[in-house]
């Protein structure tokens, strides 16, 4: 009744958001294992709920047995989990059995995926995926929506499910969705988005000194403030020392990195700037 | 909790006996907010200068305290502008009464019942968060929420809260909570990620290298000067000088 008078503030994120959940809800996959209809295992799996943050992996890749060294250790069932993958099961498998290979075949798909995205053609393929923002969105306010990559905390199966890496304040969030929650981390692996930074330096975004202030009344707090300060000096200290540093290296890597660091520096003068008027009006409280 | 959106066109006959201010409370998508007391709403030095931002204010009013309209005005051209009036009155008042006395004890409650959800950020550990907003003045920005261990600002993870306005909690509210009760404020130890690749650093010269380690850093404000250098004389210092030897050593991957 009331709600219906509300207005939309970021209307441009609602739809962001709505855009991204339609395909969810309309795509009625089930997710047992009749795959009887669906032409390609990797394309029904890829279409289920909840695996879209897997890409495609090609089939050269999996069909070259070099890439899959050491996954018939960590797989039960690995050849019949690899031949469903491939689309080469045999189809007189009673069901129990199929059920077994099916979720052996998802976990295999999951590991030779990890090992894919730091490929040359794997970058590509996640990087259209961050480009078109299918793992989502930074929650962090001043990260103004940045779209953030899978990442995981632990290599090892098993062990943590899969967390979302923001470039723009570098730090790891939980995915949205308990469905995107329940992934194992180790399908994506630790190294990946930070191997898609190395490759594609040009996709670091300008880092922004931009930090919320807490405020009572509109005075800052006086241990916030502090901390804030000695956040700063850090701050400055790490840049003096990457600058410092990066003068001990060949020329040819200084052109690539100054270009970065001057416009961090511009940047945090014009803060330092903004700081200091602050808190020359602000008295803290406490 | 997530299933309940519906709850927004519950219709007459049940709502007609509830007071406007609880039914208002228990809408979908409004778990953010507290029931107001009436005495607070009834006194007039409460309201000081509301009737300059809301249109309507007088019928506005007298819906949410459930007041008959004492005569029939015909200036109203409809009763749903009364209550979207009636809605930002409520939050407006609401803005003001978190942060007294009262108010702050039942978003206390609130929020150890968990009532606004968790911190996003993986090493907070799904902390509690509170709403917040980051400006005072209605219809700029809706609500956001505050993260009393990371101390920083997210988006609401369910998308129902991003149609509420955040001047209904207010700039001062999150803060004066933890102020009021620093028991409140979880003691999680701060964690910083660190990216890796295959288990190596990134060297921070590196041009995609580590640049906001800084913002996550947290340290006892009691070992702090005002000036915001640690008091040296403690094992802090030392800590300090091994973190800073232990960035040098980094491995440094290079493409």
């Amino acid at each position: 009744m009331v709600s219906s008078k509300r207005k939309a503030f970021d209307s441009e994120d609602m739809d962001e958001r709505l855009g991204h959940q339609i395909p969810f809800n309309m795509e009625d996959c089930t997710s047992g294992s009749d795959s009887d209809y669906t032409k390609y295992w990797i394309d029904w799996f890829l279409g289920t709920k909840g695996n879209e943050y897997f890409c495609e992996v090609d089939e050269d890749y999996i069909l070259d047995r070099f890439n899959l060294t050491g996954l018939n250790t960590e797989v039960q069932y690995y050849s019949q989990a690899l031949d469903l993958i491939t689309d080469n099961l045999d189809e007189n498998l009673d069901e129990e059995m199929r059920d077994i290979v099916e979720k052996s075949a998802r976990h295999l798909y999951g590991l030779i995926h990890a090992r894919f995205i730091i490929t040359t053609h794997g970058l590509t393929k996640m990087l259209e995926k961050f480009k078109k923002c299918d793992f989502g969105r930074c929650p962090r306010v001043l990260c103004h929506n940045h779209p953030l990559l899978p990442v995981a905390l632990s290599d090892v199966p098993f062990s943590k499910s899969v967390k979302l890496f923001c470039c723009r304040c570098e730090d790891v969030y939980n995915p949205k969705s308990t469905r995107h929650a329940s992934i194992d981390g180790a399908y994506f692996g630790c190294s990946f988005p930070h191997m898609l930074f190395q490759v594609y330096p040009q996709l670091v975004p300008p880092k922004s000194t931009d930090r919320y202030v807490p405020r009572i009344f509109g005075f800052k707090l006086h241990d916030v403030a502090k901390l804030h300060r000695y956040q700063d000096m850090i701050r400055e200290e790490s840049h003096a020392r990457i600058m410092a540093g990066i003068e001990g290296l060949p020329s040819a890597s200084i052109a690539a990195a100054s270009s970065s660091t001057q416009q961090g520096l511009a940047k945090q003068k014009a803060s330092e700037g903004n700081n200091a008027t602050e808190s020359g009006a602000m008295a803290d409280v406490n | 909790m997530d299933l309940d959106l519906g709850s927004d066109v519950s219709g007459g006959s049940e709502t007609e006996a509830m007071p406007w201010i609880a039914w208002f409370c228990s809408l979908g998508g409004h778990q953010y907010f507290t029931e107001v007391a009436e005495e607070f709403i009834e006194d007039e030095f409460n309201l000081t200068g509301l009737n300059s931002i809301v249109p309507f204010y007088k019928e506005a009013l007298e819906m949410i305290l459930d007041l008959e309209p004492e005569e029939e005005t015909t200036k109203v051209p409809d009763v749903s502008i009364v209550e979207a009036s009636a809605e930002q009155l409520y939050g407006l008042i609401h803005q003001r009464f978190i942060v007294t006395r009262q108010g702050l004890q039942q978003m206390a409650d609130k929020y150890t019942a968990g009532h606004f959800g968790t911190c996003p950020r993986n090493f907070c550990q799904s902390t509690n968060v509170v709403p917040c907003g980051r400006y005072d003045l209605p219809g700029v920005e809706t609500v956001k929420v505050y993260c009393p261990n990371c101390q920083d600002i997210y988006s609401p993870m369910s998308s129902r809260y991003h149609n509420i306005d955040g001047a209904y909690f207010g700039t001062t509210f999150a803060h004066m909570l933890f102020h009021i009760y620093p028991e409140l404020v979880p003691k999680i130890p701060n964690k910083l990620y660190t990216p890796t690749i295959y288990g190596f650093k990134i060297s921070e010269y590196s041009r995609c290298g580590p640049r906001m380690r800084w913002l996550r850093l947290k340290v006892d404000p009691g070992t702090l000067e005002a000036s915001g250098r640690l008091i040296y004389d403690q094992q802090d210092s030392d800590d300090e000088q091994e973190d800073d030897d232990d960035d040098e050593e980094d491995e440094e991957e290079q493409t």
